[in-house]
């Protein structure tokens, strides 16, 4: 077996994931909180004004990375349910179910500021437009999701029916994403693009595009946090669970 | 038709089936008398005037339709569960996601099909234009199946628990909402004087998908849940 195989397989186990994410987890809360610190002070205070909207645009620097991240942890949760259902792998289903709750948060916190800043721009706090009512149906793919994983007994079979569900909800990634495209309704489109120039200001681009790379990294610890106590919870049994327990006993008193 | 065969089967299935809902066929109403009662709440909580039911009218048969078929979703697989027969087609040698589509196409056929022709009737209670009526029976004949076979695929990852009804409507009606903005969408369109060809070529597009798909996720889904 080649190196890079060995790894891999090494890190699916609950043991080596337990002590790894163990050690990555302060980096990513430190660095995500750092990051997310510096990008609100730069786009709360040091981003100009808007000419049009004035300082009510400045909610976009929490809004627009948490819409992103709502897509963002979709794709992963389904990634990682496509994985476990494939191939039987235990570390997958317990990414995945982690990263529902973290997910749905994010899409919940996208539609609340989206809220906010629609009453003083649109003069209402929803509109049933298509990027709106898509998203409104993304919170309710997480929400069946963790309901679904919550419902049934056995943990690990919990995780494969959640996960074929999150599969199934695939199809409005999508729709969410283009649907300021397809439907031209309220919600404006796209500012930020990979490919080709963006139409945003340098000065606003890189506040926003920094608390993106926050929520990122703060999203990877919120995962691994939950992954770990999961984990602790499945393999509650095992010997390896014992000896952490026995282990941080130990160093905590 | 071979005795052992998968056509045999899926013939024996649906023989039995049907025979099943023929021998309760007072249950078979139970749809029917529910989408009712819910069209005829509608004028009684906004008034009667006709000017703004027939505004509303094709979206509430949709909805009352829709709800009718989510509530009557549950009795796909839940007498087979319990009396161990689905495990026994889980086991078969046949394919089992065309037994499965054997069995939601007789679902259709005794829930859905019913439904669909009362909702003429229930236009009617709300004063649906005579010109939309083709419309709004040619998007349920689009939409309903493919309600059917979207819902079968949660009713399979719900089989095994007990009190999965209120689950069961969380996982269901968000996939049930593209289904009504494009039926509902064409009787609005019709109603309007505009185009209406476009949404229910999207349903049937998005029907002949399912028809292909949902028998083989349903299938899938099954097996998680029994095993």
């Amino acid at each position: 077996m080649n190196i890079l195989t060995l790894w891999f397989h090494k890190l699916g186990s609950p043991p080596t994931f337990y002590r790894l994410a163990g050690l990555l987890l302060p980096w990513c809360y430190g660095i995500g909180l750092l990051l997310g610190l510096v990008a609100l002070y730069s786009g709360l205070v040091l981003a100009p004004r808007d000419y049009q909207q004035g300082d009510a645009y400045r909610i976009i620097f929490v809004h627009v990375p948490a819409a992103w991240m709502s897509l963002f942890a979709y794709a992963f949760m389904a990634a990682n349910a496509f994985i476990a259902l494939v191939w039987h792998i235990k570390l997958s289903e317990i990414l995945a179910m982690a990263s529902a709750p973290v997910g749905a948060a994010f899409t919940f916190i996208a539609l609340v500021t989206g809220a906010l800043w629609g009453k003083p721009m649109w003069g209402t706090w929803w509109t049933w437009d298509a990027r709106l009512t898509s998203e409104l149906v993304l919170l309710f793919l997480y929400l069946g999701v963790i309901g679904l994983n919550a419902a049934i007994e056995d943990r690990r079979q919990a995780a494969r029916a959640a996960g074929f569900l999150a599969l199934i909800g695939v199809v409005n990634l999508p729709i969410v994403h283009f649907s300021v495209t397809w439907w031209n309704t309220l919600h404006q489109g796209s500012t930020i693009r990979l490919m080709g120039p963006s139409k945003i200001d340098a000065a606003m681009a890189w506040p926003l595009l920094l608390m993106a790379l926050a929520t990122h990294i703060w999203f990877f610890g919120s995962v691994l946090m939950r992954a770990r106590i999961a984990l602790l919870q499945l393999e509650g049994g095992k010997d390896w669970v014992r000896k952490v327990a026995l282990d941080e006993g130990a160093a905590g008193g | 038709m071979k005795p052992g065969g998968t056509a045999g089967a899926c013939a024996a299935l649906v023989r039995r089936d049907l025979t099943l809902v023929w021998r309760r066929r007072g249950d078979a109403l139970n749809p029917i008398l529910f989408a009712l009662m819910v069209v005829a709440l509608f004028p009684l909580a906004l008034g009667p005037e006709p000017e703004q039911l027939r505004r509303i009218a094709a979206g509430i048969v949709f909805v009352a339709l829709l709800l009718a078929g989510l509530l009557a979703l549950d009795t796909l697989f839940r007498s087979d569960y319990e009396d161990g027969s689905l495990e026994q087609l889980v086991l078969s040698p046949h394919p089992l996601a065309l037994l499965l589509a054997c069995k939601i196409a007789v679902h259709w056929l005794t829930t859905a099909l019913p439904l669909i022709a009362v909702a003429p009737l229930l236009g009617e209670m709300l004063h649906l234009p005579v010109a939309v009526r083709g419309v709004l029976l040619l998007a349920l004949l689009l939409a309903t199946p493919l309600l059917s076979l979207l819902g079968a695929v949660c009713v399979a990852l719900t089989v095994g628990m007990h009190r999965s009804g209120m689950l069961l409507a969380l996982l269901v009606l968000p996939l049930y909402v593209p289904v009504l903005i494009f039926g509902a969408g064409a009787c609005n369109a019709a109603q309007a004087g505009l185009p209406f060809l476009a949404p229910l070529l999207w349903l049937a597009a998005a029907l002949v998908l399912a028809l292909v798909l949902a028998p083989l996720a349903c299938a899938a889904a099954l097996r998680i849940s029994i095993s």
